[in-house]
């Protein structure tokens, strides 16, 4: 059984792609749309990496990302974060709250997979 | 260096082009050839029966001498050295440049305009990224169907073994998401289309404050149809007017500001407000007190005041007692934010401090050409709201170009920007968040 990335994002066919090529090499991965839920659904069964999109319905990743290094279970959980906002400013505040990586979309299935790959072998 | 000083160089120009001699032409106008080599380069001025006698032996008229290049060429020239210091352009020499080389220094001047123009543009759109929600929903929802697309194609072009299932499931996805995206590039397009060329200082559509300032634009700021004796009622003028009516929310915006100008041109009816500021100059204080009005309600009638088919020259801005910018009719050099706050020390803010108490300071916004604007600012109680209730204030800024005011030699300049995002004073004590222009201009 490989390892558990579960994917935080609103857009199902990007979610559909990561789904794809995480699968095929090997990764289990759950999916969750909804920001207001993100965090119980991390909570619920805590993978080996989330995959965090920004601008989520209802609440914002920024947000989930705090809750979650609040959080004894799950503040070294690998977190890579996706935004189609690549501003220093939104850079920033992924550092500080915690990210372990941020990825501006539109990025390459390649670079998130390298990306998924190291993260999940820490 | 005078500006006259030029012809010197024409003078030469054209006789080094005619092949004569400095000698020659000295004789043949009864001076020295010293004196005319110092003629030649700039040092003594040059004009009467000596201009006219030169050009003749030139063959030119003596106005293509002595008008030379326009002082504003030089002008410009100047302003594109000031502003890029780094190049360390020989700036005393810039008079030489442009007599000797007509058609470079046209060239420069013609780039340094058009990056004045883009610098604007860029200022524009970035300030609306960064605070306009709909320009930052389209962008967001155009970069996630791109970046769909982009997975998607990728993994049906690399993967040559796909399974059928998923190839027809992805070329499904494909299908769907390049629609999408031609929806809201078409909706994007659509969008920015709506706004003005200014980027968003004075007219950008999308929210009921701009749609209502980017119609007010269309009439240079005055509404005739409220003025005067025979002015129509709010209500009925509105009926008619589709765009303000096409949304709720400006057409309650719309009316307010309507009912507000239609009394403020009751108070000060447009005639003999032209008349007062013909006669006593743009001086709010005398003026409100020669029409008995506060001096806000002047200053707004001073705004929208129309001259020879154009706006008013002078520029207004207002904010409520958030310091929030309710109001805003850019002028030329004083440029105002599209979205978000406006310069912490801009006098509106410190009139702001002291209500009731109007201010007049002289300031210098930021920018590449040095300009001077007396302002007049005062805060005022904007609605009654009844005992024990927060008092609520309102302040008003007019705003006066340096050519058309009286500006006291002993005031003071203040250096402001527009907001700090567009602000190239780095090292301003009141920056509240870094400026895009750091890096880029």
């Amino acid at each position: 059984m490989g390892k558990r990335v579960l994917l935080i994002e609103d857009e199902p066919n990007i979610i559909e792609a990561i789904r794809f090529i995480l699968s095929r090499d090997g990764f289990a991965v759950d999916t969750h749309s909804d920001g207001s839920t993100a965090l119980q659904a991390v909570q619920a069964k805590v993978p080996d990496l989330v995959i965090l999109d920004v601008m989520l319905p209802n609440r914002s990743g920024f947000d989930i990302l705090r809750d979650l290094r609040a959080q004894a279970e799950t503040e070294n959980l690998p977190v890579l974060m996706l935004t189609a906002r690549g501003q220093k400013k939104d850079r920033e505040m992924a550092e500080r709250f915690g990210a372990s990586r941020f990825m501006t979309k539109p990025f390459s299935n390649s670079e998130v997979l390298k990306s998924v790959r190291e993260l999940a072998s820490l | 260096m005078p500006k006259s000083g030029l012809t010197g160089s024409r003078i030469r120009e054209k006789r080094i082009s005619n092949g004569m001699r400095q000698v020659k032409l000295a004789q043949k106008v009864g001076i020295s050839p010293a004196y005319l080599n110092l003629i030649e380069h700039n040092r003594r001025r040059i004009g009467g029966k000596l201009l006219v006698d030169l050009s003749r032996e030139l063959g030119v008229e003596p106005s293509a001498l002595s008008e030379g290049a326009e002082a504003a060429l030089l002008e410009v020239l100047s302003d594109a050295s000031a502003g890029m210091p780094a190049a360390k352009a020989e700036t005393p020499r810039v008079e030489e440049l442009a007599g000797r080389f007509p058609g470079w220094s046209a060239l420069i001047a013609a780039q340094y305009r058009r990056s004045m123009s883009l610098e604007r543009v860029v200022e524009a759109l970035g300030d609306r990224l960064t605070h306009d929600p709909q320009l930052a929903d389209s962008m967001h929802e155009v970069l996630s169907v791109v970046t769909a697309i982009h997975s998607t194609s990728a993994i049906l072009a690399e993967d040559g073994d796909l399974d059928p299932e998923w190839r027809t499931r992805f070329h499904r996805n494909l299908y769907e998401d390049s629609q999408r995206l031609a929806q809201s590039a078409q909706s994007l397009v659509a969008y920015l289309a709506a706004n003005d060329d200014d980027g968003g200082a004075n007219a950008p559509a999308g929210l009921p404050q701009e749609e209502l300032v980017g119609w007010l634009g269309a009439r240079n700021f005055h509404v005739s149809e409220l003025e005067g004796p025979n002015a129509v009622s709010v209500d009925a003028f509105l009926a008619r007017q589709d765009q303000l009516t096409s949304a709720a929310t400006t057409a309650s915006f719309a009316k307010t500001y309507l009912e507000r100008y239609r009394n403020d041109a009751r108070q000060v009816a447009q005639n003999p407000l032209a008349r007062a500021m013909k006669k006593e100059g743009v001086n709010p204080l005398a003026l409100a007190q020669g029409f008995g009005c506060d001096l806000a309600t002047i200053m707004r009638r001073i705004a929208c005041q129309p001259e020879e088919n154009a706006s008013s020259p002078f520029g207004l801005v207002v904010c409520d007692g958030s310091g929030a910018l309710t109001f805003k009719k850019a002028i030329e050099g004083f440029n105002l934010p599209g979205y978000g706050a406006g310069c912490p020390l801009w006098p509106l803010y410190q009139a702001m401090l002291r209500p009731m108490s109007p201010i007049r300071a002289v300031v210098e916004p930021s920018g590449h050409r040095a300009r001077r604007y007396l302002t007049y600012a005062v805060s005022q109680p904007s609605i009654m709201t009844g005992f024990d209730m927060p008092q609520l204030f309102e302040t008003t800024m007019l705003i006066l170009p340096d050519d058309r005011a009286d500006i006291p030699p002993d005031l003071p300049v203040l250096p402001v920007g527009a907001s700090c995002r567009t602000c190239p004073r780095i090292d301003c004590d009141a920056r509240r968040e870094p400026s895009i222009l750091t890096n880029g201009f």
